[in-house]
């Protein structure tokens, strides 16, 4: 029956329009001011402060690799300072009225929406992603999360039945510089609403957006140390994490770092949430909606340069159609712009940083060494700034780099499978279980792929849906704790 | 002519047998007047390994199991030992005075019965469906995170085992649980209990022994999904390291702070949600 349908299907090709470089789009460049300082201090105790040993690094556009600002590095010192600060400031915000701490969520929300322009732009600028993301995904949805948490700042024991509820204290938050912005609205929206003070850190290479939303903080009027953003690499994060004061401490990054900082806080008594790394299978059956699927892959692994922990980088295709699905996909890479991420029309932007670059070039080398099938469009890359080819890797197999190791890439390894049975068991073969993707015209097979399937969250014919209502977080290797909705709330409290 | 009474070998609990240590090690235990009463087994860390093997088998048909069944099957557990109660209590108090065993034992019947009657409502409470802003039906479920490692400590030392394992399979967890060190006689004849309780082989499984043997592997084995329980900060300090490289969900109340296993508090629905992954699903809504 699968091969009648695929017979079908590739009888009578749909006619091509290949744009490639036919004829050039006109550049359509994002105009909104940014508003960037020339240099970003820390956030601390409500006031921007210079570092005390006086460092800084700086921050680099990867679209261009120009620098954007200085930034101070917080030293021992400094996330101390911000971390007495955050235990000031706790007892009388844990002690506001529910609805009073919620209407500062809201301002904080409101805040973001009114500069989301400037924000998107900054986002992009210090990031490397396409405006388009940061603009119609990151922000919005950053302001969704104070938005949603806002209102359960005094709804608690209704999250909660028969049991009290109480903040842990300060709570130390480490993010990473995928969703520079959005990563801090989903680490300090449940914080603050649960009546929990933060001292945050951004990661060394997406640091101003952090720092631009200590500004909404101000303007927000929350009280000083409630919120403080201490700027600065794995020193700082490792003194943050370890500070005797942080009774909480919420990581998101890779499953490495996610392992040390476990080992380094054992017997510490600290609570943890951990949102680590991924590798989900997007699953497409032969009863799929191809184009749509298509659609979905695409979406599923070039999203943010595929710099996303829940990125669907193994796709496992039934075999009977395989083919025309790996088919359909060259074709769709091949349109696909990649260039400067402040051009509206842009798909990919640039990776975000050197190092990164670095470690995708590596496992793609290693996808050819170890046999997989190499393909990449012949699509022109900009001369200055760090760019990689959407990249497409079949005849992969199980036990390939590619297929193992997170990429962080816009890379997809592709496999195939015959049975539901064998998807369930491809799809699970890994350390991790951040998500998975299912593609199928079959409700009842939806339902038993994700019943079956051991990963936090599961799309079916969709893919990197998010929602502040909606938990996210993984199983295995992937972490643990949620974000989001009423179970990510549960990790910001203690019940008694 | 006084009759010569039969003494039990005092056998572990594992995979649905009674066995003894593979090892062939055991240490003597005594009554509370210091009366020599039997040869428990000293399980070792591969005792450990196959009854993770066991739990491990055993785990996707009992997760599988109707939410019902799984409180019939925990509500059954109550029902023998609460028919063998003079048993139990004669086990926990080994010739001492039976009086807080009396306790003991009927708090933990009615624990196994709070559970029994939480398994087919768990998840009303703690899922739901979320009002996402697109045209997705997104629901959020829980699903029991695999093979629960259980470490019981010496106060109560059948009732806190109990409390500590029912909330892991009330939820479709299997169980491999380290009996108190100091009073392992109670789980030898909770397994004879278990045996008869309708609960599937492998579902429960119990090692006596030394922590010190043990714990190291059960912090490093990456088939336990969690570890939950008592410990001291030593072994805290351990279990979390160990449990790192697979990252493992570790939920230990320390030694040092004595726990009430009587009071309300000690049960709760929110240990049953320490032992459960959340999974949501984004399903299309459309023609």
């Amino acid at each position: 029956m699968s091969a009648l349908k695929t017979q079908k299907r590739t009888g009578r090709p749909a006619p091509e329009l290949i744009f490639g470089d036919l004829w050039e789009f006109d550049p359509a460049p994002e105009t909104a001011d940014p508003k960037l300082k020339p240099r970003y201090d820390l956030f601390i105790d409500g006031r921007f402060v210079a570092p005390r040993g006086g460092e800084t690094f700086d921050s680099i556009n990867p679209a261009n690799e120009k620098k954007l600002a200085e930034i101070g590095l917080a030293s021992v010192a400094d996330v101390d300072a911000a971390c007495q600060a955050a235990a000031r400031a706790f007892p009388a915000w844990s002690k506001l009225p529910g609805a009073e701490r919620g209407k500062y969520l809201y301002r904080l929300a409101r805040l973001l929406q009114d500069r989301a322009r400037e924000f998107a732009v900054a986002e992009t600028l210090d990031g490397g992603k396409p405006i388009k993301e940061s603009r119609d995904f990151d922000v919005p949805m950053a302001a969704a999360h104070f938005f949603y948490h806002a209102g359960w700042a005094d709804k608690l024991a209704y999250a909660f039945p028969g049991a009290t509820v109480a903040p842990h204290g300060v709570v130390a938050q480490v993010i990473p510089w995928n969703f520079p912005l959005l990563m801090l609205a989903w680490k300090l929206a449940p914080a603050l609403a649960t009546g929990n003070t933060v001292v945050l850190k951004p990661a060394e290479t997406t640091s101003i957006t952090a720092l631009k939303f200590a500004e909404i903080v101000q303007e927000a009027g929350l009280p000083p140390g409630v919120v403080n953003i201490v700027a600065g690499a794995g020193e700082t994060g490792a003194a943050l994490l370890a500070h005797p004061l942080a009774a909480k401490i919420a990581f998101t990054g890779s499953t490495e770092v996610g392992k040390l900082i476990l080992r380094s806080l054992a017997g510490s008594g600290k609570k943890m949430t951990l949102e680590l790394g991924g590798k989900a299978a997007n699953i497409v059956f032969d009863d799929a909606p191809l184009d749509q699927a298509v659609e979905g892959i695409v979406n599923g692994i070039f999203f943010n340069q595929g710099h996303v922990c829940c990125a669907g980088s193994r796709l496992l295709v039934q075999e009977g159609v395989a083919a025309t699905v790996l088919a359909k996909l060259k074709r769709r890479i091949q349109v696909l712009r990649v260039g400067d991420p402040m051009d509206k029309n842009t798909d990919i932007g640039a990776i975000n940083s050197k190092a990164q670059l670095d470690k995708i070039r590596d496992l793609v080398d290693s996808g050819v060494k170890e046999g997989a099938e190499l393909y990449q469009p012949a699509c022109k890359l900009p001369a200055k700034g760090w760019y990689f080819r959407p990249t497409l890797f079949s005849g992969v197999q199980q036990s390939h780099r590619i297929a193992r190791e997170e990429i962080f890439g816009p890379v997809l390894a592709i496999m195939t499978f015959r049975t539901v049975d064998e998807a369930v068991e491809k799809a699970n073969n890994t350390a991790y279980g951040l998500s998975a993707g299912v593609w199928t015209d079959k409700g009842s097979r939806i339902l038993k792929m994700s019943t079956e399937l051991k990963a936090g969250v599961v799309w079916a014919n969709t893919y990197n849906k998010f929602d502040p209502t909606s938990p996210f977080g993984g199983y295995k290797e992937s972490g643990f704790g949620r974000e989001g909705g009423r179970q990510g709330l549960a990790d910001y409290v203690r019940l008694g | 002519m006084t009759r010569l009474s039969i003494t039990k070998t005092p056998k572990v609990y594992v995979g649905g047998a009674f066995i003894r240590s593979e090892s062939g090690r055991t240490f003597p235990l005594v009554d509370a007047a210091g009366t020599f009463v039997g040869h428990v087994p000293q399980c070792t860390r591969k005792d450990l390994r196959n009854a993770v093997e066991a739990a491990a088998k055993a785990g996707p048909g009992w997760a599988r199991r109707t939410a019902y069944n799984r409180g019939q099957i925990l509500y059954r557990l109550a029902e023998m030992i609460e028919a063998r109660s003079t048993e139990m209590v004669a086990a926990i108090a080994l010739g001492g005075a039976t009086k807080t065993a009396e306790r003991e034992v009927a708090a933990t019947v009615d624990r196994l019965v709070y559970y029994a009657g939480w398994t087919d409502k768990y998840e009303q409470v703690l899922g739901g469906v979320n009002p996402v802003a697109a045209p997705y039906f997104n629901f959020t479920v829980t699903e029991p995170m695999g093979v629960v490692g259980v470490l019981a400590p010496d106060e109560a030392p059948l009732l806190a085992l109990v409390s500590l394992f029912a909330p892991a399979i009330a939820c479709g967890n299997t169980v491999v649980a380290i009996a108190s060190e100091r009073s392992p006689y109670p789980a030898i004849v909770l397994g004879e209990m278990l045996a008869t309780s309708d609960l599937p082989g492998g579902v429960v499984n119990l090692l006596t022994g030394f922590r010190k043997e043990i714990v190291p592997t059960l912090a490093t084995h990456a088939h336990l999904r969690a570890v939950t329980g008592v410990a001291s900060a030593e072994e805290r300090k351990l279990i979390e390291t160990g449990a790192a490289e697979s990252v493992k969900r570790v939920k230990l109340t320390p030694a040092e702070k004595p726990s009430d296993w009587q009071a309300d508090s000690a049960q709760s629905l929110y240990a049953i949600r320490d032992l459960v992954e959340f999974k949501t699903t984004w399903h299309p809504v459309g023609a």
